[in-house]
């Protein structure tokens, strides 16, 4: 994207060094290691200053020296993504927000809290449930993941299905934008008059600008949650079960299907006991007022009975719900128990395609030493297949990464997406163009252009070819054409 | 040959074009020409032949909103989407649909409703069309549970100022490839292109609904009892409230959606709740009460604005709010019907009250020239970054010149 700059990082880093002391400049290269890479571990670059701010005027000050510099700069929260998208410039900046880590604000009466970028996800919820409220978005990380980084991908996670992401749960974010400035996008309330800027930039993947401070929307802790985990002889089955729940109008809190490699790794890792000889499981969970529950939860135990379950498991209380839980989410983890090495990957397709979609990721393997695990949010067809290899066997490495990117082309010929909560980041920009067409990518990055021209705000994510900003005619520094000028007085 | 022949010439090789009515005015504001056309296609050889001979183009859906944002500053040729009023596909397991811009939504919900499913989004406005409501931004009721337009929305098709076609998001309701540029597109009142098609997440047919309402003789006791209803955990879709003018009691609308073996439960302790911070007595039903979902003024003339607000501010909303106040508590977002002899002093008191309380308020509606004057949207925080939004997708400024914010 942007050309190598020709700037000392001395001067920069003496710069940052004034502004925000010694011991929140990192230039030293042994210590800058320890930021060469995000959750997507295989990609590595060292930055070349990192700066730990503790305040949003702190960051738009680094952004003002990088800007000035013309050097590229990338945000950095807990570093858990796994698409790449906070991976260092090797002559960038790294901003890096887990200094900012204050709950500023815990509000029930507005239904919000105000937090601090680098504030972990369920740290949120553990400020707020004490009264009774949390929030919602959960990704798997969400111990360590950071708020500010849930902005950046937009994150979702298993209860999406019937609470939305990151966007739907944000009412506004302080940012600061590629040029130093601090603006807030939305605010404390719903509706804010303008263009729905802080819809677009939820899930730009810090590319327009780094967010220094989030209003969420805090959600009343429901009053009943039920689980169940069913076992099925095979994907099939339990496929059918999801499909009949669905379509019997019921909208489950979550909807989870591991298949046999994965539960196998699963039990290998945390011995979560799941239904043994199962060639898949679900776990079913409903929630809401206990009246409504009472009723849909009978139903989906009923349609997975009917889809041919063969052992069907209701929690008893939230430890043995913990219990279900455990194998699924240790599960990325779970498979380096069973497989040296392995790729995470995550595309979507739609839900009624799951039997078909799953029959062809396991031709895609037939035949060769991979094998793929399969994880995924069954409610809304978000797979989550873990391709397994061995880097020590030479070729295996290719071979996986062949077979994972076919399952992205599985998912864009169903008409799905490469990405339902882990981002495009460096890891699948060159997959872009297969899903949007070279108009449909220019038209993003105009908008890229108009918060970011100089390209030096997270560079070389996302998009497969940068778009030089500035060559649209009519970006005019002076006053506009007549139409414009009619209606000046009127605002 | 007249200057409109020769330009109805041009355009009618795109789709078919006729000269303007006195009824095409947009706002008051008179074009010289109006482009039918069926597809995306059409739209964008249209839009093309609109670059080449710069017109200045509104597009219009059933027209039911022109009279929403402030008045263009010039139009020529006005886009009517209604021909593209197709379903374009349905995918049922999915529970999502593919709609053309110019379909109206209540066409939509009988399409989806022998499938069991609908689009959890009010008709605010009887006979809107999806693209005008994804214009307008304009939701209801239900947006207090399932969230507004652009919470619903999953896909777009736009056609820009120069006759590109362009797609953002998908047909899977969950996908974070690229920028979601549909959330930009919500609201934005044809100021950045020309939406032809979009995809809309559905969700069930709830087997039963029913609605309890009371009437609260003050604004203290009519937000003590919508506080006790947020706070508590019976999940309502939906959280409206209703006072006529300052001063009147006012009408608390509580809607739950469920299985009807539960529902009964559930009105019970939303009934208790509401009694006991009203001192009324609630009643339950199975259709709304008359006001529900309908503006507190003329959808077309108004005077209206629209207020949002911190939700615990409520009390001091509906005790200091001019006009007719009606909307979602719930949500924070409330219609006002402002006194047609003072709308720019209640304008005023609105948005200075609005401001107390974290918000914002926006004149929506008038007769034609009431908003000459008059601000429309008040402060608008980050106007330098919409702007430079603006320049980059209608460089020359042809679409909906003057409709929005600062100019726009």
């Amino acid at each position: 994207m942007t050309a190598a700059p020709a700037v000392d990082v001395d001067v920069l880093a003496a710069e940052f060094t004034a502004l925000l002391g010694a011991d929140s400049v990192i230039t030293d290269r042994q210590r800058l290691r320890t930021y060469e890479c995000d959750g997507l571990t295989h990609h590595r670059v060292v930055p070349a200053i990192v700066v730990l701010p503790e305040t949003a005027e702190q960051v738009a000050a680094v952004v003002r020296g990088c800007a000035a510099a013309q050097v590229p700069f990338v945000a950095r929260g807990s570093g858990t993504g796994l698409s790449g998208g906070a991976q260092p410039h090797a002559e960038g900046v790294l901003i890096v927000t887990s200094r900012m880590r204050r709950i500023l604000e815990i509000d029930p009466a507005n239904e919000r809290a105000v937090v601090e970028p680098g504030v972990f996800n369920l740290d949120v919820t553990k400020a707020a449930s004490p009264q009774g409220w949390y929030f919602a978005p959960d990704p798997s990380s969400q111990q360590v993941c950071s708020v500010g980084g849930n902005v950046a991908e937009n994150s979702g996670g298993a209860h999406c299905l019937k609470y939305g992401f990151t966007i739907n749960h944000v009412l506004g974010v302080e940012v600061v934008t590629p040029d130093g400035e601090l603006v807030w996008l939305g605010g404390t309330t719903r509706d804010t008059p303008g263009y729905d800027l802080l819809g677009a930039f939820i899930g730009s993947e810090g590319t327009l600008g780094i967010t220094t401070k989030v209003v969420v929307r805090l959600l009343r802790t429901p009053e009943s949650v039920r689980c169940l985990l069913a076992g099925f002889p095979g994907v099939d089955e339990a496929g059918t079960a999801v499909s009949s729940i669905i379509a019997d109008g019921v909208t489950p809190a979550a909807i989870e299907m591991m298949d046999a490699l994965a539960i196998e790794a699963a039990e290998a890792a945390v011995a979560c006991g799941y239904p043994e000889g199962a060639g898949a499981v679900l776990i079913v969970e409903l929630d809401g007022p206990a009246a409504e529950v009472e009723q849909t939860f009978a139903a989906a135990e009923r349609h997975c009975t009917d889809a041919g379950a063969f052992e069907i498991r209701v929690a008893r209380d939230d430890a043995q719900r913990a219990l279900f839980w455990k194998g699924r989410k240790s599960a990325f983890a779970a498979v380096g128990r069973i497989s040296p090495d392995y790729i995470v990957q995550d595309g979507v397709i739609p839900r009624s395609a799951l039997p078909q979609v799953l029959r062809k990721i396991a031709d895609l393997s037939s035949g060769t030493e991979i094998r793929v695990a399969n994880v995924f949010h069954a409610g809304d067809g978000n797979l989550h297949p873990l391709v397994l290899f061995d880097d020590a066997v030479p070729g295996q490495a290719e071979q996986a990464e062949e077979v994972s990117g076919a399952i992205l082309d599985l998912c864009i010929e169903q008409g799905g997406s490469i990405t339902g909560e882990h981002g495009v980041g460096v890891d699948k920009s060159r997959y872009m163009s297969r899903m949007f067409t070279d108009d449909d990518l220019d038209t993003m990055q105009r908008l890229r252009c108009a918060f970011d021209p100089a390209g030096i705000c997270n560079p070389g994510k996302v998009f497969p070819t940068p778009r030089l900003c500035g060559e649209v005619p009519g970006k005019h520094k002076g006053p506009h054409p007549l139409q414009q000028a009619g209606v000046a007085e009127q605002f | 040959m007249s200057a409109t022949a020769r330009l109805i010439d041009e355009l009618g090789a795109a789709c078919e074009v006729r000269s303007a009515a006195s009824s095409d005015a947009v706002d008051g504001v008179a074009p010289e020409l109006v482009a039918c056309p069926r597809s995306t296609d059409e739209t964008a050889a249209v839009l093309r032949a609109a670059h080449r001979l710069g017109l200045r183009v509104v597009a219009r859906g059933a027209g039911t909103k022109l009279s929403w944002g402030a008045p263009p500053s010039d139009v020529d040729l006005v886009i009517d989407t209604s021909r593209m009023d197709a379903v374009v596909a349905h995918a049922a397991g999915d529970l999502v649909v593919t709609v053309q811009a110019g379909l109206p939504l209540a066409v939509l919900q009988h399409a989806l409703a022998p499938h069991g499913q609908r689009l959890s989004l009010d008709p605010v406005v009887a006979g809107t069309t999806l693209g005008g409501a994804i214009a307008t931004a304009s939701s209801g009721p239900l947006r207090y549970r399932y969230g507004s337009v652009r919470d619903l929305l999953i896909g777009i098709t736009v056609v820009r100022a120069d006759g590109t076609v362009t797609k953002s998001g998908g047909t899977v309701v969950k996908n974070v490839a690229g920028y979601d540029l549909g959330k930009l597109y919500t609201g934005s009142l044809g100021t950045l292109g020309v939406v032809t098609e979009a995809v809309f997440r559905c969700h069930p047919l709830p087997e039963s609904t029913r609605w309890v309402t009371v009437n609260a003789p003050d604004p203290r006791r009519a937000a003590a009892a919508v506080a006790t209803v947020r706070g508590s955990q019976n999940d309502p879709v939906a959280l409206e409230v209703d006072r006529l003018a300052p001063g009147e009691p006012v009408s608390i609308g509580v809607a739950l959606e469920g299985v009807a073996a539960g529902i009964d439960a559930r009105c019970d302790e939303v009934a208790r709740l509401l009694g006991e911070a009203t001192g009324s007595r609630p009643a339950v039903a199975a259709a709304p009460p008359d006001w529900w979902g309908r503006l507190p003024h003329d959808p077309v003339t108004g005077p209206g604005a629209t207020l949002s607000h911190e939700p615990a501010a409520l009390a001091a909303i509906l005790a200091e709010a001019p006009g007719a106040v009606r909307g979602s508590a719930g949500a924070g977002v409330l219609a006002v019907g402002l006194d047609p002899a003072r709308v720019g002093a209640d304008l005023d008191a609105l948005r200075a009250l609005a401001g107390r309380h974290g918000g914002s308020a926006v004149l929506r509606c008038t007769a034609p020239g009431v908003k000459e004057g008059l601000d429309v949207w008040g402060p608008v925080p980050a106007i330098t970054l919409m702007r430079r939004v603006k320049d980059e997708f209608d460089p020359e400024h042809r679409l909906a010149p003057g409709r929005f914010v600062g100019g726009i």
